[in-house]
């Protein structure tokens, strides 16, 4: 019920901000997105779309934190075994 | 496709399962409350990817599931009336009323349409002047602002032939009741990542406060929520109970701006029941007065508050997490997605339909 999936905005059209609509593309099938509660989205953007909504402009820079989190981990678990390799 | 993909690398899913592994210590009981989550769960067999003492447990996370009967046997009276058009989610169409469901009131000769989006009913409204257009709207707050444009658009438009029955549910209430009941076993929550996108997380600050419980805004693919069982358990290891956001790439801390704006407009929050689990104080949205000629209880006649029939089905149990699907007796036997015995069954996002679709075969081995 709640799935919503990320698309990229390929043009924009309408002035009006609850009447403003995206063609989003989703991995070659495109949609026309109201941009009602997404206004800050621009061309190139990639938003997340739920019936027919975008309710989020995707950050890019947060969308890699859970890649440097993992880089941490296992820079410890590589401590971990250099430690336990020195016991 | 991009923001997707790179969430579901197997490799890196098994190095963050083991760094859980490598920092509990003790059991711990997590719950989610969003079916997206589930179904991923239970679809990648993340549960089995963690050490024997975390418990992932699936609350309350399915809207469709917790639709009072009341509402859909007010749907079903309503698609029954001549010069009707009733439009709901697809989901809905199989939940099982009193008597029948919304797919048997279409096979009686009802005029009952799936659609994509809450602005494709107002679509049907705009092409059938002619007819009465009544879109069955139902959701948690992520759904909320959307349905709640149709009314707003209608009502700009002057759209005389809409409107909408709303049976509309809200997430923090249901997660402070499922803490407060005296068999609460739950450690920590994974709060649901797009029903925060439009809400934000503030409001669960004073829930983890209150009952000393981490909650982490999760995301909905596999890494993600190996990553939201992994902050849970790290802030329960080292004894803090605070709100952090896993799922920053799409939520921000006081969420979707023009969203809450057309909710507060266009709604108010009301007493709700909640299917198998019961009323719960201010956890549902209903048509606010301003809105009311766009409200179909107003122009069709109120929902009558009805009590459940108690049967076999144990989908109060398992939607408030104190049972697991595959613990009933009817479960793949007496109840299957072809012949529900309840909703949990019915919606393809309640637990126990994840678990019929996946949990009847054995698990794929796991990627090494």
């Amino acid at each position: 019920m709640c799935l919503a999936v990320p698309g990229k905005v390929l043009s924009i059209s309408g002035d009006d901000p609850v009447m403003r609509v995206a063609r989003v593309d989703f991995g070659g099938i495109v949609k026309e997105i109201s941009l009602a509660y997404a206004p800050e989205a621009g061309i190139g953007a990639y938003v997340l779309v739920h019936v027919g909504f975008a309710i989020a402009v995707l950050d890019e820079v947060e969308a890699g934190r859970v890649f440097e989190h993992l880089r941490e981990i296992a820079d410890i678990e590589e401590e971990l075994a250099a430690g336990s390799a020195r016991a | 496709m991009k923001f997707r993909d790179e969430y579901r690398d197997p490799e890196a899913a098994q190095r963050l399962a083991a760094a859980i592994a490598r920092i509990t210590t003790r059991p711990w009981t997590l719950m989610e409350v969003c079916g997206g989550q589930t179904h991923a769960i239970v679809r990648y067999g993340i549960d089995e990817l963690l050490p024997p003492a975390i418990t992932l447990v699936h609350g309350p996370g399915c809207p469709v599931c917790v639709t009072p009967v009341d509402y859909v046997d007010k749907a079903i009276e309503i698609a029954l009336r001549p010069g009707t058009v009733l439009c709901s989610y697809g989901d809905m169409l199989r939940v099982p009323g009193s008597d029948c469901d919304l797919l048997a009131a279409k096979a009686r000769g009802a005029d009952v349409r799936i659609v994509y989006s809450p602005l494709d009913a107002l679509a049907v409204a705009r092409a059938s002047p002619g007819r009465e257009v009544v879109f069955f709207a139902v959701g948690f707050e992520t759904t909320a602002p959307a349905n709640a444009m149709a009314v707003f658009q209608a009502s700009r438009e002057g759209l005389r032939n809409f409107s909408m029955l709303a049976s509309h549910v809200l997430v923090p209430p249901a997660m402070r009741s499922i803490l407060a009941s005296p068999g609460n076993r739950i450690d920590g929550f994974l709060a649901a990542g797009h029903v925060c996108t439009i809400m934000g997380y503030e409001e669960y600050e004073p829930l983890a406060a209150e009952f000393r419980v981490p909650i982490v805004v999760t995301g909905f693919e596999p890494l993600d929520i190996l990553e939201g069982v992994y902050l849970a358990v790290r802030q329960l290891e080292e004894g803090r109970a605070a709100v952090e956001n896993q799922y920053a790439r799409s939520v921000r801390r006081a969420g979707n701006a023009p969203a809450q704006e057309i909710m507060r407009e266009v709604y108010r929050v009301v007493r709700r029941r909640w299917r198998g689990i019961g009323e719960i104080e201010e956890s549902g949205l209903a048509i606010a007065p301003a809105y009311r000629d766009y409200d179909a209880e107003v122009r069709f006649g109120a929902v009558a508050a009805r009590e459940e029939a108690p049967g076999e089905c144990i989908s109060g149990l398992v939607l408030s997490g104190e049972r697991k699907p595959s613990s009933c007796a009817a479960f793949g036997t007496r109840c299957t997605p072809e012949h529900p015995l309840g909703v949990t069954m019915v919606s393809s996002e309640g637990a126990c339909a994840a678990y019929y679709r996946y949990r009847r075969t054995p698990l794929p081995a796991a990627a090494e």
